[in-house]
């Protein structure tokens, strides 16, 4: 496998000497995810596999082109999982991709992000330095902290080629409970129970339903289920109904609209703006189709004090991500240079001129 | 270490007090030998330097025009909280200024219904939890300083504690970091969302060692409080017993609320200090919690009870109320007052390794321990595998101290060796920076410097600590080897 890093290395080093762009890519599942592609594709499938897996250490170091599914079914053969639930957006994501992406499904609110559960990376700068960060243990302060700010980055600082994550157990139990209610009561109910020990794990609210799951020890699941009341889902359902969410095949996503991604704080009151919505992660995550205008969709979401990020759609010219103010703007600058003094991987996937 | 001599420059300081006299009232700005003393160092005290002033700012309006004037007259800034970082991170530069954010020690918000307190960087850690109380929550990570450390030291160190298994430090519970560059210019890492466009910078601020920027306020997230807990209090008669214990516990699908671990000789040192009940015959003694609602708890408590048997204690306790429970923690508690009892000094470690490389790493200490003539009881986060070995020693016999850092620094490169780290959460700081040359490759080191240079071009915020420079990794004579080639070898080694 070695060999398949100083291929890598090399084509990295020949880019940055002609200073020609790479568009690092695995199965290519979020292609449609940020906001140019540019360059020449590096396929990172090629550095694949399961490198070392200690269940009691709750930790796996995985290379970046290993299919997420091989990692997720590894996991659960030893009764643990990535509690982030990462989307894979179709049957090639890889864990590489999962990582740059940094996106996490319906459990983040409660259990955290992918970066939250990055605990060391390897990468490849943009010099082809192969460099390693962080390590295989749940605290490590040695240096800065290059590792989760990985998640996300969508490989715009370097080539990941393995990441170590911690795994942790899968929840003895669960429980889907429905309930009838419009959105701002929705949004109220789940930051009260936000406040109390009730063991919600995902929660999702779209036209009038609200969805709730349970996650944890069988007596919990049980007492949150009657604190909560509601109908309780069938259990095979509601985990065809918690994929669709996360993988946006439910029908709430089948749409033509552009498809706008709301972070905010979540006890944001409901949203004024045009269009339909789909909220998740107790109230911190509000997905709008909408053909409103990007102005007014970004003025909603600083408003209520967080952003709006175009996630799907053909006409990207409003800017997939919110601006940076100038001094943040300039700091990404000087990092990116930092990593990538060439500028050679993903150039304007992030921002145009980053 | 380096009280030989000092060569202060009287016009250098005369200028940078008179800079900061411009921003703050009088009594704000220390020079006088006598009011700097009590900033010479942190808790790591074996270190001390006098700074050229200290700045007591209230404002972040004041903490960045200090910033901007320290960078106009090219003055080092070191800031600090409460002072009790273990790494020397807060250690002054004695041709700088000691930025103290101590009076800035207000909650500015604290919303129940969002969980999160919005909060000035010199405020106490407990002080958050105390605050959010009465709505039944608390702020998670709880560094055994708690009482008296800050939440910007916190953010500085990426602190943990011991419930961070299942809780997570800093970097997991905090939200927001508004700061100042040294430009002077405010920048806000994180919102009071879930996430923020661009690259987590937030996660890169956490645990920077105050090198990055200066925090001036930070929002947290709160969680509720469990409504109870309970401990187990097993006994072992082979300290690898035990630390395979802690493997079956986690293997059986539980995260514990708490996981620690203490040898003989520590139990013994803390047994007499704070009569906790503690077994002395036991070769280690481990400390299991479970919390949450009382069903969850007796449901845990019954699994965790029945792994730890079949894993080979042969005695446990499990408390029977909340008085109880503080009991069998006191000692593990108090384990570092108890040992600084026995002892005139002791020297805190903090490696963290992979929790079953335990065995070799306790043995390796054993031979320490012989090797240097000193004794060395471990306590040890067994959840997450952090270790703190604390050798004993005196101070005032200049051999036993430098047998002491000896010993510690074969400690931490054997930490690396086995997987590990050489610092799980006390920090770098100035301590351990030698051995940042041994666990990072020159090429990452320099990639450090990369970053640090993104948001500090001058290296003017806490220079010299945490990331050592190529001379000083050649001047420590050992280098990082990986697979055993020396990385570079085109390079010259002195």
């Amino acid at each position: 496998m070695q060999e398949v890093v100083e291929q890598y290395a090399d084509r990295i080093r020949s880019a940055a000497a002609g200073k020609m762009p790479l568009r690092l890519r695995g199965g290519g599942t979020k292609d449609f995810y940020g906001q140019a592609l540019t360059g020449e594709v590096l396929d990172t499938r090629a550095y694949a596999g399961i490198i070392a897996y200690e269940p009691t250490e709750l930790v796996i170091t995985v290379r970046c082109g290993t299919p997420l599914t091989e990692l997720e079914a590894a996991l659960r053969a030893q009764g643990q999982h990535l509690a982030f639930e990462p989307p894979h957006f179709g049957p090639g994501a890889t864990v590489g991709g999962m990582v740059a992406a940094g996106l996490s499904g319906p459990r983040r609110a409660w259990a955290g992000a992918v970066r939250d559960f990055v605990l060391g990376v390897r990468v490849l700068d943009g010099r082809g330095d192969d460099l390693s960060f962080g390590g295989q243990v749940m605290k490590n302060v040695a240096g800065y902290d290059v590792s989760r700010p990985m998640a996300g980055s969508l490989g715009t600082l370097g080539l990941i080629l393995e990441v170590s994550l911690k795994v942790p157990p899968l929840p003895f139990a669960e429980a889907t409970l429905k309930l009838e209610m419009p959105e701002d009561k929705a949004i109220g109910i789940l930051n009260h129970w936000g406040g109390q020990p009730l063991p919600i794990s995902a929660s999702a609210w779209a036209d009038g339903d609200l969805a709730v799951r349970l996650s944890g020890a069988a007596s919990a699941v049980k007492a949150a289920r009657d604190a909560i009341g509601g109908a309780t889902v069938d259990p095979d359902q509601a985990t065809r109904f918690w994929t669709a969410i996360r993988e946006q095949a439910d029908p709430f996503f089948s749409t033509d609209k552009p498809l706008w991604r709301l972070s905010v704080p979540s006890v944001a009151p409901p949203l004024d703006l045009p269009g339909d919505q789909l909220i998740e992660w107790g109230g911190a995550l509000r997905w709008l189709a909408s053909n409103a205008d990007a102005r007014t969709i970004r003025d909603a979401a600083a408003q209520a004090g967080g952003h709006a990020t175009l996630f799907r759609a053909a006409d990207k010219s409003a800017g997939v991500f919110t601006q940076l103010t100038p001094p943040l703007l300039n700091i990404h600058r000087r990092l990116k240079h930092s990593f990538d003094p060439a500028g050679v991987f993903n150039p304007g996937r992030m921002y145009p001129d980053l | 270490m380096n009280d030989g001599f000092r060569l202060l420059d009287p016009v250098r300081q005369a200028d940078a007090v008179k800079a900061l006299r411009a921003i703050l009232p009088p009594e704000a700005v220390l020079y006088e030998q006598e009011d700097t003393k009590p900033y010479e160092c942190d808790g790591l005290s074996a270190y001390r330097e006098l700074p050229m002033a200290v700045a007591l700012p209230e404002n972040e309006e004041q903490v960045g025009r200090i910033l901007r004037a320290c960078r106009e007259l090219k003055v080092p800034v070191v800031a600090r909280g409460a002072g009790t970082g273990l790494s020397g991170g807060a250690l002054p530069h004695g041709k700088g200024v000691l930025l103290s954010l101590a009076k800035m020690k207000r909650i500015l918000a604290l919303d129940p219904v969002a969980r999160t307190a919005r909060v000035q960087p010199g405020v106490r850690n407990l002080a958050i939890s105390e605050a959010a109380a009465p709505y039944g929550l608390y702020y998670a990570p709880d560094p055994s300083s708690q009482i008296a450390c800050t939440i910007g030291g916190n953010v500085a160190e990426n602190s943990g504690g011991v419930h961070c298994l299942k809780y997570g430090l800093t970097v997991h519970n905090v939200l927001r970091v508004r700061a100042c560059t040294i430009e002077g210019e405010t920048v806000e890492f994180g919102n009071e969302a879930l996430d923020a466009p661009g690259l987590d910078l937030l996660a890169l601020i956490m645990g920077s060692e105050g090198m990055l920027a200066v925090a001036t306020e930070i929002t947290v997230r709160l969680v509720p409080k469990p409504q109870t807990a309970r401990v187990i209090l097993a006994a072992f008669d082979d300290v690898e017993k035990a630390g395979n214990a802690a493997a079956d516990v986690i293997a059986a699908g539980i995260i514990p609320a708490g996981l620690e671990m203490m040898d003989q000789p520590a139990t013994r040192a803390v047994e007499e200090y704070v009569h906790a009940g503690y077994d002395l015959e036991a070769a280690a003694l481990l400390l299991c919690e479970s919390d949450g609602t009382p069903e969850e708890v007796e449901e845990e408590i019954a699994r965790m009870t029945a792994v730890l048997k079949a894993s080979g204690a042969y005695d446990f306790r499990i408390s029977q109320n909340e008085a109880e429970r503080l009991k069998f923690w006191s000692g593990r508690k108090a384990a570092f007052s108890a040992v600084g009892r026995i002892s005139p000094d002791y020297y805190c470690m903090d490696g963290t390794i992979p929790r079953k490389r335990l065995g070799e790493i306790l043995m390796f200490i054993a031979a320490m321990e012989k090797k240097y003539g000193l004794r060395c009881p471990n306590v040890f986060h067994a959840g997450d595998g952090n270790l703190h070995p604390l050798i004993l020693f005196d101070a005032n016999d200049p051999d036993q101290l430098r047998r002491t850092e000896a010993f510690a620094g074969e400690v931490l490169e054997k930490c690396i060796e086995v997987g590990g780290t050489i610092t799980g959460e006390h920090g770098v700081g100035i301590e351990k920076i030698n051995q940042m040359c041994v666990q990072f490759a020159p090429a990452e080191l320099a990639l450090f410097r990369a970053v640090k240079s993104a948001f500090d071009p001058e290296n003017l915020l806490n220079p010299e600590k945490n990331i050592p420079s190529l001379r000083r990794c050649a001047e420590f004579g050992r280098m990082h080897v990986r697979g055993g080639q020396l990385p570079h070898p085109e390079l010259p080694r002195f």
